[in-house]
């Protein structure tokens, strides 16, 4: 798939005007409001832009975003498959392929649950990477497990239905297992850090959580030219 | 920011704008992250108090709330109390053992503590109007001998735990508990992968583990189901059988076969981990066994 490949139409949405009023803030937006009943003007067509994908304001928003973190972390590992560093263990060789193999079936789960509303298959770009060192391939899992299992805690609060929740809960855990799993491996006893689960104060023993905000702007990189944007997303 | 003159504002221009908002909670949530966010910073009183608010007027949710924590926290406190055990055996290597089971341990303290406070004030299980659960221990003569059948049991309690919490989240949807609970959740998965990989075992729940034919990874109950449990709380009616560990169908899909591509079975089982009721987890072959 070429990056210019046609996006289907359902992807170029408008955003909509309880979503303009989130985004600029409900204090902006009551200005504006006021601004709006003295103006006669009629506001001129935007073009839609071809690498906007917007993600659904509805539950399939949120299991598209799943999905997205999916298909990065399939095309990452998958490439480490292909190539593993030349310093990798046999130990980091299997452990690489348990994360390719368990990503793909994530990806795939996913993709079949949401049909038609599934995201585009993307062309993910790795060249932000280093994947041809033991350190970079580490480092790169780390971050995309720590991203997953954070964004999950956000994510699934989101969901309105039980079997979708239920769906996404399993995958959860599984997130947090290859993230604790990658700390040790790079750290051994950072499997639950500080910078993953709060040490001390109210929340201690809580891990810390990701929005969708975060997880676009970590996966930024990965999706170029396209940009996914979660201004529709639900919020509650 | 006066939040409520905003919504009125809102009304003036659009009539249906409180029709938008189903509940109280719907209007706290709008407040957005950061707000919510500093909320759960406060402190766990605070967040019985958000949560009381949130629920003023929907006893039924709050009460089956109250029974989820309850039943959180006796896991919890059993958990606390294995560890306490554990590290007064004297049988951990000192360095990185005994460094990551006394990170375990804080942690496990930790939850108990948000679940039901301290010195008998506080934690969110009073705060949802109830009384929290005390007096659960780990069974003594339950207690191996051995460092390495001492992890086994640390194994088996952190996946159980891992299987709880989903057997249950479900009946905290749309509450502000619920990712509470996610926290608690995804914390457990982090605990049982590094006492796997302590043990030499892959991280993650797999068909080749060691433990798999444990009672843990596979379900159902061996007795007769109480949905009293001897805490003082009400549990689901056992439903037959969750679906055990090595599971390949989601979503009433086979994912080995029905995506397209064909997945290796040990993949699609492990890609994902399973719940189990309450009646399942307090089997005397599961963690029931283990209380005192």
């Amino acid at each position: 798939m070429s990056d210019n490949s046609p996006i289907p139409s359902r992807w170029v949405q408008p955003l909509q005007r309880r979503t303009f009023l989130r985004v600029t803030g409900a204090s902006a937006a009551s200005a504006a409001l006021i601004l709006a009943g003295c103006s006669t003007d009629t506001p001129e067509p935007v073009e839609a832009d071809p690498y906007l994908l917007t993600l659904q304001a509805s539950e399939d928003g949120v299991v598209n975003l799943a999905y997205y973190l999916s298909q990065v972390q399939a095309a990452v590992y998958q490439k480490v498959v292909d190539a593993p560093p030349t310093d990798f263990t046999a130990a980091d060789r299997s452990f690489f392929n348990d994360l390719r193999d368990h990503a793909i079936v994530h990806r795939e789960t996913l993709k079949y649950s949401l049909t038609t509303a599934a995201l585009p298959v993307l062309t993910i770009t790795t060249t932000s990477l280093t994947l041809t060192t033991r350190t970079g391939a580490l480092a790169a899992a780390k971050q995309l497990e720590d991203l997953a299992a954070a964004s999950y805690l956000y994510i699934i609060p989101l969901l309105s239905t039980q079997a979708t929740q239920t769906l996404l809960l399993k995958i959860s855990s599984v997130a947090a297992r290859h993230s604790a799993a990658v700390r040790d491996l790079i750290s051994p006893g950072s499997f639950a850090d500080d910078d993953v689960v709060e040490a001390s104060g109210a929340n201690a023993g809580q891990a810390i959580a990701k929005t969708a905000t975060d997880v676009v702007a970590v996966l930024a990189p990965f999706a170029a030219p396209y940009i996914i944007s979660t201004v529709n997303l639900p919020t509650a | 920011m006066n939040f409520f003159q905003i919504i009125d504002k809102l009304a003036e221009v659009d009539p249906d704008t409180l029709g938008r908002f189903d509940s109280r909670r719907a209007i706290f949530s709008s407040l957005g992250d950061v707000a919510k966010r500093t909320a759960l910073a406060a402190s766990p009183l605070f967040l019985g108090a958000l949560f009381q608010k949130a629920y003023a007027g929907e006893t039924g949710t709050k009460a089956t709330a109250v029974e989820v924590l309850n039943y959180a926290l006796t896991l919890e406190l059993l958990e606390a109390d294995f560890y306490r055990l554990f590290l007064a055996a004297n049988t951990i290597p000192t360095g990185a053992p005994t460094a990551a089971i006394t990170k375990i341990k804080q942690h496990e303290d930790a939850h108990v503590t948000l679940l039901a406070g301290t010195n008998g004030t506080g934690g969110a299980i009073r705060g949802a109007g109830g009384t929290p659960v005390s007096g659960v221990r780990f069974k003594t003569s339950a207690f191996p001998s051995t460092y390495a059948q001492q992890l086994v049991v640390a194994q088996v309690l952190e996946d159980t735990g891992v299987r709880a919490y989903k057997g249950r989240a479900g009946e905290l949807l749309g509450t502000d508990l619920l990712t509470v609970a996610l926290q608690i959740h995804s914390v457990e998965a982090r605990h049982a992968a590094h006492i796997r990989t302590m043990r030499g075992q892959r991280a993650w729940v797999n068909p080749s583990d060691d433990l798999a034919a444990d009672p843990a990874y596979n379900s159902g109950v061996t007795g007769t189901t109480n949905t009293n449990t001897p805490f003082g709380y009400t549990i689901p009616a056992y439903m037959g059988p969750s679906k055990i560990e090595n599971n390949v169908t989601q979503s009433s899909v086979n994912l080995t076969s029905d995506l397209g591509t064909t997945y290796l079975t040990a993949d699609a089982a492990a890609a994902f981990d399973e719940y189990l009721q309450a009646a399942e987890i307090l089997d005397a072959s599961r963690a029931g066994g283990l209380v005192m």
